[in-house]
């Protein structure tokens, strides 16, 4: 069978296919289909040689094997340290193979491939940090991930993912209509507790561009309502786009780059559309990624810039508290011994590092700094699309356990993760190995934390 | 056979390795595509020269990143080795007594016992990242007989010099060998791994670049390397 019904070549672009798909509970058929799923070599000779331009070549060709790669994977560490899980083995034996075969590969080596690229790495780009040569595996594999898209070879989770920024140009089914009826829906409900709040939505010429996660409006909307008090409370114009809300990418960790393109595309829309100052970007850090440093090169934008100035939501919030927009009450900073979850995409691959400890210094008595940290730190355990892929559940698991050891060292209970596959992967390593710990985002804390203007209380009847 | 390894056989290979090593560089930059690597090569210049310069600059520093800091051992081989390797054939007063002969020029020079201390120091270096090759699982598991190769071109000119000089054995036989290994050493570079000779500062300068520009060089001080 060269192509299956689910399993194949194809993208994902109605919503018959998307159902089909989500149909296959756990992707049984779809992992079935995989195995006879036939290898186009001439697409993909024609693929690799897109791809692979001067820098992946050189990186495949001087690298010295030197093997200081090794240790700077979280993954080589947490499986008490099998040389298959060093990183240059880990390239080298798949697509350095692929290309030395020019190609010419079979259906069980490009399973390998899949396997390899979303099981044991995920893409955090420590490795290029450590390499004398400035070899990025994790950039490579992210683009291996988009070979290996084109024929087919893609987690089921991540087929699906794709299917959904193509139809919903967002990564869950969400429609425009659920997503505004949401944000109406957030400032009724908290409107009681905080008069004159709204959560405006297609305000044209506003300060502030507020878009989010597709998990919001899906299973967290108390956190878009969480954004609007600190927003309301902060005194700021903000708005949210009607269409182009969503910033994160499936598509980006699935490597289809056409979808990656179409996603970002609606929020710049947005931005044109509504004109605000700036975007500000949830506590998401591969949406971050996503949408604000890599998004304006899959949209073609040659400065490599966002339509408008776009930040992260931990710069507005360092911005709001140096400003004194937001105001902490001291006696409510945080006590007890706090630690903070550098999220790769932001921190490592955005430069945040510093504006993520001026937020502790204003909220926490006793920060304690994750060793290493800063650009430095390890992999939640669930990046690049990890948490969501159910046939690499146990790599997964394993993996965790770094983030377990670095949090359980610095003594904290509570873990300050603003990133939502870092808050996942945090969640769920707590669940398997028990450590006693709470995670949180930011919003949530500063909430608590907040000394709020009387006018903005509510009146006693 | 002295003048013609020494003669034409030395044009022809420091010919190739410097048209070589060109070419290299050349069809690597012409390989760099803004819009495939999500690197603004040409936009936002000033934070993409800093950002190479300080990704090159951290990197040649001898314990000058985390990650060499992370392994004194190796660290101090590799920058032991690499010292010695280009030193040495620069600064060897054999070899500038050579080059006055022939060109009328000459470069300051070492005095010998500095340069038989430093063909020692690379000899020494080269064995012990090779048995680190061996004795190490996460080296071993990635390392070929290419890479074997790799370091004895390397280092075949410093241990065919160092007989040569002591004329421990047949003076001429040593002489040339060592000659034909420079030379071998030298085509090696562009067309082999060796090509890191002058490739490591490209694909240095374009992570920086990448960091410098694109993954946070703009908000904050620059990766801390």
């Amino acid at each position: 069978m060269p192509e299956g019904k689910l399993c194949n070549k194809q993208t994902v672009d109605t919503k018959e296919q998307l159902e089909a798909l989500l149909a296959d509970k756990g992707g049984k058929q779809y992992y079935e289909e995989m195995n006879h799923l036939d290898v186009n070599k001439s697409a993909l000779t024609a693929t690799l040689k897109k791809v692979v331009k001067s820098r992946f070549k050189t990186w495949l060709e001087i690298c010295s094997h030197c093997g200081l790669c090794a240790e700077s994977c979280f993954y080589y560490l947490a499986n008490d340290r099998d040389p298959t899980q060093v990183p240059s083995y880990k390239i080298q034996s798949t697509l350095g193979k692929m290309l030395k075969r020019k190609g010419d590969v079979d259906n069980a080596f490009m399973q390998m491939c899949m396997d390899t690229a979303f099981a044991k790495c995920t893409c955090c780009t420590r490795c290029g940090v450590y390499c004398p040569f400035g070899i990025d595996t994790g950039v490579m594999f992210a683009y291996l991930r988009g070979i290996l898209f084109s024929q087919g070879f893609s987690p089921w989770e991540m087929k699906i993912g794709t299917g959904m920024h193509r139809i919903y140009r967002a990564q869950m089914d969400v429609t425009v209509e659920d997503w505004v009826e949401t944000c109406e829906w957030m400032a009724e409900e908290y409107e009681a507790d905080w008069p004159g709040l709204t959560i405006p939505v297609d305000k044209e010429n506003a300060d502030i561009m507020y878009t989010v996660n597709a998990r919001e409006p899906k299973h967290y909307p108390e956190d878009i309502a969480e954004a609007a008090i600190l927003f309301h409370v902060a005194g700021e114009n903000w708005t949210v786009p009607g269409e182009g809300w969503e910033e994160t990418s499936l598509a980006m960790f699935a490597g289809d780059v056409a979808a990656c393109k179409m996603q970002v595309e609606s929020v710049y829309t947005a931005m044109d559309r509504l004109k605000p100052k700036r975007m500000v970007v949830t506590e998401c850090g591969h949406a971050y990624r996503a949408t604000v440093i890599e998004g304006p090169y899959w949209a073609g934008l040659k400065n490599g810039k966002t339509p408008v100035e776009s930040i992260h939501y931990i710069e507005w919030v360092a911005e709001a508290l140096r400003t004194g927009k937001l105001k902490i009450d001291p006696s409510k900073k945080i006590k007890e011994p706090v630690t903070y979850q550098d999220s790769c995409n932001y921190i490592r691959n955005g430069g945040l590092a510093d504006v993520a400890r001026e937020i502790m210094s204003y909220i926490a008595e006793d920060f304690r700094e994750m060793n290493p940290c800063r650009e430095h730190n390890f992999c939640c355990g669930g990046g690049g699309g990890l948490n969501g892929i159910g046939r690499y559940r146990q790599q997964r698991n394993i993996g965790l356990k770094i983030k377990r050891d670095q949090i359980q060292e610095t003594g904290a209970k509570l873990v300050v993760a603003p990133c939502h596959n870092c808050w996942d992967a945090i969640r769920d390593m707590e669940e398997i190995y028990k450590i006693g710990i709470r995670w949180t985002f930011l919003k949530p804390l500063l909430i608590k934390m907040l000394e709020v203007p009387e006018h903005l209380k509510p009146k006693d009847e | 056979m002295y003048e013609f390894v020494t003669g034409p056989l030395a044009w022809l290979a420091f010919g190739l390795f410097a048209v070589g090593i060109i070419v290299r560089v050349v069809r690597y930059v012409r390989g760099l595509d803004w819009q495939a690597d999500r690197v603004t090569y040409t936009v936002n210049v000033k934070f993409g020269v800093k950002g190479a310069l300080r990704s090159i600059f951290y990197w040649l520093l001898p314990y000058g990143t985390r990650s060499w800091r992370k392994n004194p051992g190796f660290t101090f081989l590799v920058f032991l080795l690499h010292i010695g390797l280009l030193f040495t054939p620069i600064f060897l007063q054999a070899h500038n007594v050579l080059l006055k002969e022939r060109w009328g020029i000459s470069l300051w020079t070492i005095p010998e016992s500095a340069a038989d201390l430093l063909t020692i120091a690379v000899i020494f270096a080269a064995v012990f990242l090779a048995l680190r090759r061996i004795a190490l699982t996460e080296v071993r598991i990635i390392t070929n007989a290419y890479d074997y190769l790799m370091l004895l071109i390397a280092v075949a000119p410093f241990i065919t010099g160092i007989i040569a000089r002591y004329q421990v054995a047949n003076y001429q036989f040593w002489l040339i060998l060592h000659i034909l290994c420079g030379e071998i050493l030298l085509v090696a570079i562009p067309f082999t791994k060796l090509s890191h000779f002058i490739l490591f500062f490209a694909s240095r300068a374009q992570l920086g670049m990448d960091y410098g520009i694109k993954r946070g060089g703009m908000k904050g001080k620059g990766l801390a390397w």
